[in-house]
Formats: structure tokens, C-alpha cells, sequence
């Protein structure tokens, strides 16, 4: 759309959308915020906020002002530099992710031909900031989740790519909206369950959620690289993390679920693609909520196990899969059958590093009993 | 303290503080981690950030006074320390507790377990890394047992409701159908953990084969309670040395033999199931009749002597040792903790282990601060 989204100037054109991303990502957010509270609240057996405005509606809003009034605190031997501008970096990727969401058909803030890999590119930049608020707290908790963090984040991004590439494939395009578009009749999930599951589970590794919340884990590194931040700065953490939350099911929603198109087509307006997107993201983010609620954490060496030992073959299988069907020019349906083994695949491989005997670390101490044999 | 290791690169270790100020370490317990990466080479644990010296206390007050200091000592299973200091008292001043005293003890402590077992299982729940929704499961039902406690004895925490003799003033008229209703709810928390975590995959990757001790390390740290008998040794005070009426009903010692993080976890559920039994039981048994002897001194004073008495707290074996120079206080009072004994064997549990897997062991033993520094 080179003329400018509203027939205005680009200049003022430019200024809009900014503005649009901004604002609608902070308000989502928010939302969010709201949201997964009263969600996890009810999970939880209890009710969630509820004092602040009618159903507790205005509690996000009052955590902000609070966080806005804080002072904001910087330990003296903090790198000023590292410690200042790592919230930025972590936030400033994520918003840049947003510009190609496909929220409504044509309407999305660009339309990229390169959509996915300026999304891959941009969203993977965040954890340098991970990683500099972690290095520059001068904290020993937030530099061990710092290197969590970014152990976690090349472990996970493999996987993550080429789940996305095997859609890419399918489609023949890079360019999210048009992958959108290609599901008018079946949405993705049907011809890519495995790639789906894989994609979920990085998916969730990205976003630092449970079970895979080692870089932040309350228990052990009391929030790893946040631990030295408050007021403003932490609350930019705690935006960033909700916003991804967001743009992460508006992808998944896209890619695997049909976005705006399935199973209704684009004739329905504008205002009802909106609302699609927006109940399909809102499906995947509960799912997200209700993995959080249940689930325990998974340990380091667990996770980059699982990681580079059962996922990333498992994509690499069908990466493979999928361009055996386009040479050869099988029928689609062998692509569902192929996907449903390669789930029952991972679900049992899944189960058996489980029951697998584990090596137990040996003491180095000599008790008194082994001492005396 | 920091080492070097001879690499290739040269590696420094780091020196962790963990606590006093820790979500994870269940009070103000504080240990100092030397971590490899993520592998925990040595563990230095730190104690006595909560010591109020109340066993030198209960040396200038009256025993019915000191009550209230053993509530403090292990302030999430009130019961079972009162029952020790008082049993220590009775035995000591010769006096003989009625029937229906007994009996309604008896329920008292198994209640007392069950509260702190569930109490247990909420704090590991979120050791282990899950948000919450164990915790709030294992207070909804604990909510339940100390909602009694509050109706029969005034309080929610620091009952003092045991005296020596017997008790302070009889149970409310609706005593039994209640304790039917707090086991109903129980039962309903128990059946919940169980679909929560005990079948869990990441819980059961995350705790099984973490923290073995073999039996034997384990008597030698002088361990007891679920913790030893999770590697196979069947100490129960209770079986050992019956007291109150432990012979008289039908009970089972629960043991596992892997030793390991989920063992502990499972001894402590199975052994939930096993104080609904004997709860039950108790409340069948339960007769009207008097809760204090009929010739009972208005000033309690014991005659010269030393008494060592132990009872089965949920965390293991609370004794109190008690001497007596005559008069109505006593001239030494020590307490045996069951967790102060456990927590010696939490370097050799996690020396190896990973940092992640050090604080789920330390969670797994389930200390109480307080009866640790006393």
C-alpha cells in the first residue's frame, strides 16, 4: 500500500500506525493482564481482582499508575548503560513484531512479502535485552536467569523456525497474509498437527511461559533478570511479556488456525475478521493460561534435552515430509496421516525420557557408613 | 570460598546466597551455593535467624506456661508439639490421663497432622514451579482442620489447648459430625493432589531420582519421619514406642523404598490417607467421661527427675527432654527437632545435584524454621 493506509501523506501515514501499534498493543496488554489474573483466579479457587472499578476492570490500570509513581531504582554497581536500556530492548522488538500481524484481510499495520522471516528476525532480537538486564543488574540470580534465557531462546528458536518453514512450504509463501488467504477451504492444523504441537511448544519457550519459565522462576532465581528492576522499567518487562502473549496467538491463530479467513471467508466484513482473529487468539491464550495453571517447571538441562533431542528431529522430519509431498506431488492427505504419527511420535517419546532411569548425582561427601564399609 | 577448576578455559565457581530472604526457603533459612553453571558443588546451610531461646524461656515459667512456648516451637503442627511437653509432664508428675482425653488427643494430632502434611504439599507444589493452584488446594482444605481447631480451642495457630492431665475444657457438643465433615474435605484435597501431581509428567520428571539418600545414610544423619521412611526404614514412633492409644487401633506404617524427592512426596500423601483411617477410628471409640483427673493439684509441681519422652510429629520425632529439680518449672527443657536432624542431610542430598534441584530437596524435607533454631 504505497499511496498510505489512510490516503494521507506517508509521513502522517507513518506517524498513524505507530500510534496504532503503541496504543492497541498497550491497551492489550492491559487487557491482558486483566484477563489472565481473573482467569488464573478461577483456576485457582478463587475470585481474582474484583475491588477496582465493576469486576475489577480498572486493576490494570491501577497496577500502572502505581508502577509509574515508583522510583526508579538503579543498584550502584549496575552498568548504567546495560541496566537502562535493557527494558527497551526487550520491549521495542516485540512491538515491532506487531507490524505484521494479520488482523483483518488487507489491514494489517504492512503487509510484508518477507512477513514471517521479519517476524523470526525481529522477535528473536528480544533476548539480547534478556540478556543485558540480566549481565547488567550486577545480581547473581539475574545473570544465572540471563543465561537461562538465552540458553533457552537458541534451543528453542530452531524448532520454532522450522515449524514455521514447513508451513511456509506448504503454502509457498512467506508472506503471513497471503499464508492466511491459502486456508479459505482447511486450515493448517489439519495438514500440520505435529508441526502445530511443535510450534505451541516453542511458542511457549519464547514467551518464557510455564513450564518453561526458567529464566524467570519465582522459586529459584526469584525473577531471574527483572529481580534489580521496578517502577517504570519493570513494568516495560511486564508489558513486553503480555504483548508477545498477544501477537504469538494472533500468529498461531493465522498460520495454523485460518486467522480471519476460515471458516467464514473474507466477505463478511472487516469488523467480523476482526473479531475472528481475535476469538481465535483468545482461544490459544487461555490454552496458554490453563498450561501455566497446572503445569510444574521443567529444569535446564530438561528443557534443552527436550529442545535438541525430541523436537528439533521431529521438525527436521517434517520439513522432510513436507517436500517429499510437494516433489513427488502426493495427495494432501498424506501429510495428515504423516503428522498424526509424528504427534503419536512425540507424545511417546515425550513419555519415555519420562520413564527413563535417571542419573542420579552422586554425593561427593563420605557418610559415616560408607566410610566404615 | 570461590575455586578454581582446572579447564580448559579458566572457570571461576559462583558463590550463591540463597535466603534468609528466599521464596523458596520456607522462613529464614539461608544457605550459600557454590554453583558451577547450573550444578551445585557446595552447600554451606545457615541457622539461627529465628532462635527466640524458648527452651531456656520455659525454664522461668510454670509448666502449663510453657505450653504456649512449644505452640511456638513448631507452629504448623501446634498438637503434636504440646503433646510432647505434656506427656513429659504427665509422666514425670505421675499423673494419669482419662479415657476420653486420650482419645480426643489423639484426633487433635492426627488432625494436626493432616494440616501440615497439606501444608506441605502446597509449599512443594510451588517449589516445584507450579503458579498457585497447589498452594490455594492446600489451603482451601487446611482452612478446614484449623477452622475446628479455631472452634474447639480459640485459636487458629497457637492452640494451647493441651494440659498436662488432660485437656483444657471438654470438645464442643457437635465435635464428632464436624471432624466427619473436616475428613470429607480432606479426603476431597488428598484425591485432588493426586490428580494434580502425583500423576503429573514434568512433576514426575522433576522429582524422581533427585535427592536419593540410601536407609543407611539416612540413620546416620538421624533422620525420621516421612523423610526416613521414604528410603525404606520403618521408624514410626508411633509403632516403636506406642503412646496414647496407638496400639489399640488398626494403622499401617507407610514406607517407600526409592529414597528420592517423589518417594517423600508420595510417604507424606499415603500417610494423609492413613490419619484419615485412624481419625475415624478415633471418633468410633470416642466415649463421654471425664477430661482431666479427678485429683488434679491446683499448682502443678513434679518431683525431682529427668524424663525423655518422643512422639511422631508429621515432620518426625519431637522429643522433649525434660529435668526436674523439684517445684512447679522446669530446670532444663530440650527439644528434640525432627527437622534440625533432617536438615543435616541436605549438603549431602544436594552436593552434585542442580540449583533448580537443590531447593525442590530442600522443600521435599519440609522444615519449619522455627523448631529448627527453637
Amino acid at each position: 500500500m504505497p499511496e498510505g493506509l489512510f490516503g494521507l501523506n506517508p509521513w502522517l501515514d507513518g506517524l498513524i500506525r505507530l500510534l496504532m501499534i503503541v496504543g492497541l498493543m498497550t491497551i492489550t496488554a492491559m487487557g491482558l493482564i486483566y484477563i489472565e489474573r481473573k482467569v488464573l483466579g478461577r483456576f485457582h479457587a478463587r475470585v481474582g481482582p474484583q475491588r477496582t472499578g465493576p469486576f475489577g476492570l480498572l486493576q490494570s490500570l491501577a497496577d500502572a499508575l502505581k508502577l509509574i509513581g515508583k522510583e526508579d531504582l538503579r543498584p550502584r554497581n549496575a552498568d548504567p548503560w546495560t541496566f537502562e536500556f535493557g527494558p527497551y530492548m526487550v520491549f521495542v522488538p516485540i512491538f515491532l513484531g506487531f507490524v505484521v500481524q494479520p488482523f483483518m484481510a488487507g489491514f494489517s499495520v504492512r503487509v510484508l512479502d518477507l512477513g514471517i522471516m521479519y517476524f523470526v528476525a525481529v522477535s528473536s532480537l528480544s533476548i539480547i535485552g534478556w540478556v543485558m538486564a540480566g549481565w547488567g543488574s550486577d545480581n547473581r540470580y539475574a545473570m544465572i536467569g540471563g543465561m537461562r534465557a538465552a540458553a533457552q531462546a537458541i534451543s528453542y528458536e530452531l524448532p520454532f523456525v522450522l515449524s514455521l518453514l514447513s508451513v511456509s512450504m506448504l503454502t509457498g509463501t512467506l508472506n503471513i497474509n497471503e499464508i492466511v488467504l491459502s486456508q479459505w477451504q482447511v486450515p493448517n492444523i489439519v495438514w500440520q498437527p505435529l508441526a502445530f504441537l511443535i510450534f505451541f511448544i516453542a511458542a511457549l519457550a519464547e514467551l518464557n511461559r510455564p513450564p518453561f519459565d526458567i529464566p524467570i522462576g519465582e522459586s529459584e532465581v526469584v525473577g531471574g533478570p527483572f529481580v534489580e528492576y521496578s517502577g517504570i522499567r519493570w513494568s516495560m518487562f511486564f508489558l513486553g511479556e503480555y504483548a508477545s502473549l498477544f501477537i504469538m496467538s494472533v500468529l498461531i491463530s493465522a498460520l495454523f488456525l485460518g486467522g480471519y479467513e476460515w471458516p467464514f471467508g473474507t466477505q463478511l466484513g472487516i469488523g467480523f475478521q476482526f473479531l475472528l482473529t481475535v476469538v481465535k487468539a483468545a482461544m490459544i491464550i487461555f490454552l496458554i493460561i490453563w498450561v501455566r495453571a497446572s503445569v510444574p517447571r521443567l529444569r535446564i538441562d530438561q528443557l534443552m534435552g527436550y529442545a535438541w533431542k525430541i523436537l528439533l528431529p521431529l521438525s527436521l522430519l517434517q520439513v522432510l515430509v513436507n517436500g517429499f509431498v510437494l516433489v513427488y506431488d502426493l495427495p494432501r492427505i498424506v501429510l495428515t496421516i504423516a503428522g498424526i504419527g509424528g504427534v503419536i511420535l512425540l507424545v511417546s517419546l515425550t513419555e519415555r525420557a519420562i520413564r527413563l532411569p535417571r542419573v542420579t548425582h552422586q554425593s561427593s561427601l563420605v557418610t559415616q557408613s560408607e566410610a566404615a564399609s | 570460598m570461590v575455586t578454581e577448576s582446572a579447564s580448559e578455559f579458566e572457570t571461576q565457581d559462583l558463590l550463591l546466597n540463597v535466603g534468609p530472604q528466599h521464596p523458596s526457603t520456607h522462613g529464614v533459612f539461608r544457605m550459600v551455593m557454590q554453583v558451577d553453571g547450573e550444578v551445585v558443588r557446595e552447600v554451606i546451610p545457615y541457622i539461627g535467624y529465628l532462635h527466640r531461646g524458648a527452651e531456656k524461656l520455659c525454664e522461668t515459667m510454670d509448666y502449663r506456661q510453657g505450653i504456649g512456648f512449644m505452640d511456638r516451637t513448631e507452629y504448623l503442627a501446634a498438637m503434636n508439639a504440646e503433646l510432647s511437653y505434656v506427656m513429659a509432664v504427665e509422666t514425670l508428675a505421675e499423673l494419669e490421663v482419662p479415657e476420653r482425653a486420650q482419645w480426643i488427643r489423639m484426633i487433635l494430632v492426627e488432625l494436626n497432622r493432616l494440616a501440615s502434611h497439606l501444608m506441605f504439599m502446597g509449599a512443594f507444589g510451588v517449589d516445584v514451579g507450579v503458579f498457585g493452584t497447589p498452594f490455594i488446594y492446600a489451603w482451601r482444605e487446611r482452612e478446614a482442620v484449623i477452622d475446628l481447631f479455631e472452634e474447639i480451642s480459640g485459636d487458629r495457630m497457637m492452640y494451647a489447648y493441651l494440659r498436662p492431665g488432660g485437656l483444657a475444657w471438654d470438645v464442643p457438643t457437635n465435635f464428632v459430625p464436624r471432624v466427619r465433615e473436616v475428613l470429607t474435605a480432606v479426603r476431597q484435597g488428598i484425591a485432588d493432589f493426586d490428580g494434580l501431581l502425583t500423576k503429573n509428567e514434568i512433576f514426575i520428571a522433576r522429582t524422581k531420582g533427585v535427592g536419593v539418600i540410601s536407609a543407611a545414610d539416612a540413620i546416620d544423619f538421624g533422620m525420621s519421619g516421612p523423610s526416613i521412611r521414604a528410603s525404606g526404614v520403618p521408624l514410626d514412633v508411633r509403632r516403636e514406642e506406642p503412646y496414647l492409644k496407638y496400639n489399640d487401633i488398626n494403622w499401617n506404617v507407610i514406607t517407600r523404598t526409592e529414597g528420592d524427592v517423589y518417594a517423600r512426596y508420595l510417604c507424606r500423601l499415603d500417610e494423609m490417607r492413613e490419619s484419615v483411617k485412624i481419625v475415624e477410628q478415633c471418633l468410633e471409640r470416642l466415649q463421654p467421661g471425664a477430661i482431666m483427673p479427678e485429683k488434679m493439684p491446683r499448682m502443678l509441681r513434679t518431683p525431682p527427675g529427668e524424663i525423655y519422652v518422643r512422639t511422631e510429629a508429621p515432620r518426625g520425632e519431637f522429643g522433649v527432654y525434660l529435668v526436674s529439680k523439684g517445684g512447679n518449672r522446669p530446670h532444663r527443657l530440650k527439644v528434640r527437632s525432627a527437622c534440625l536432624s533432617n536438615l543435616q542431610a541436605l549438603r549431602h542430598m544436594t552436593i552434585g545435584s542442580y540449583v533448580a534441584d537443590a531447593l525442590i530437596v530442600l522443600g521435599s524435607i519440609d522444615i519449619v524454621l522455627s523448631e529448627v533454631d527453637r
